[in-house]
């Protein structure tokens, strides 16, 4: 069986709703499951990469923390979209996981590469 | 489901997970362990801590591959092996362990 | 006066920017939960707090904390308690939610 190649992209910013965390655990499943996946953050998905984020007061968890847990699960391939970074003066120092900044030429390319798309 | 111990009423789910997260204690992790048929010695503790700090880590229960990982980055690579999980933990590793450590069920277990 | 209280990122949403448009001198808008992304140093939500300074803004500070902004809010806004955000929908006439 070839595997798939699955992109996952986040467009959802992290506490709001829920759906940044599900896809999240999305990501995560994949990668306890040991398939190709890679992770695009673009629009206000790139605010759930922010540093510092502390979530206990508002009794939700953690999403930075969450995160953090990709590198376990196998995850090693994420981007981020530079022009969204930009718009939202985030500089690159504080972003919590090393996402590769991308721009919208290479965002395409890499949505063309997939087999799998979700998008959240 | 629920057991006993110390004399305190401790709810269980149809899983044997505890219902209520702030009731553990090393006691009641010995009688969750007997229930899976397991006696815990210090090799088993030492993983049941790891637990615990994986879970202050990451907020998350881990599946079994990262699990494997995390042990092999904590407490080396002689330990970081699925079985020697297996071996302690019989079964479902990550899903035994975690329930014993008074962990949330990880949503991806085997 | 009203207390105008925004809920969603300005930048995914028209909750913002319709809510300054319908904004009186000497109202008050309170960012919540991701409302508080217009308060980001040095972007053009921040930029149009700033310029608007007959009114007052109030950003929730847990909320703020969580999404990590506490150290990179803009100084126009002042963040607030749970128990001033009581305080200020008890002191306005009105509150508006714009979601």
């Amino acid at each position: 069986m070839t595997s798939k190649r699955i992109l996952l992209i986040c467009r959802k910013a992290p506490y709001g709703n829920a759906l940044a965390r599900e896809t999240a655990e999305i990501a995560l499943a994949a990668g306890a499951f040991d398939q190709e996946l890679a992770i695009a953050f673009i629009g206000d998905g790139v605010w759930q990469l922010l540093d510092q984020q502390d979530s206990a007061d508002i009794q939700q968890k953690n999403h930075q923390k969450l995160l953090s847990a990709f590198e376990l699960y196998g995850i090693s391939e994420s981007y981020a979209e530079s022009a969204a970074l930009a718009e939202r003066n985030i500089d690159h120092s504080r972003l919590s996981l090393a996402a590769k900044p991308v721009n919208q030429q290479q965002l395409a390319d890499l949505f063309e590469q997939a087999d799998i798309l979700l998008t959240v | 489901m629920e057991m006993i111990v110390d004399q305190q009423t401790i709810p269980l789910d149809k899983e044997g997970f505890l219902k209520d997260l702030n009731q553990w204690s090393p006691a009641v992790a010995e009688q969750l362990a007997k229930n899976e048929g397991i006696t815990l010695s210090q090799d088993h503790w030492e993983i049941i801590s790891l637990l615990q700090q994986f879970y202050r880590e990451f907020e998350l229960s881990p599946a079994m591959r990262p699990l494997v990982k995390y042990v092999g980055q904590q407490l080396g690579s002689d330990k970081g092996k699925s079985i020697y999980l297996l071996s302690l933990f019989p079964g479902s590793p990550a899903k035994f362990a975690a329930k014993i450590a008074g962990l949330p069920k990880p949503d991806n277990c085997l | 006066m009203i207390l105008h209280t925004v809920n969603q990122s300005p930048f995914n949403n028209q909750s913002f920017a319709d809510c300054l448009k319908f904004c009186r001198k000497g109202s008050s808008i309170l960012l919540i939960e991701d409302g508080v992304y217009a308060g980001k140093k040095g972007t053009e939500y921040s930029a149009l707090i700033e310029s608007n300074n007959n009114i007052n803004f109030y950003a929730l500070a847990v909320d703020v904390k969580a999404r990590g902004l506490t150290e990179d809010l803009s100084p126009a806004i002042s963040l607030i308690s749970d128990r001033e955000f009581v305080d200020l929908t008890v002191t306005h006439k009105s509150v508006q939610s714009w979601f």
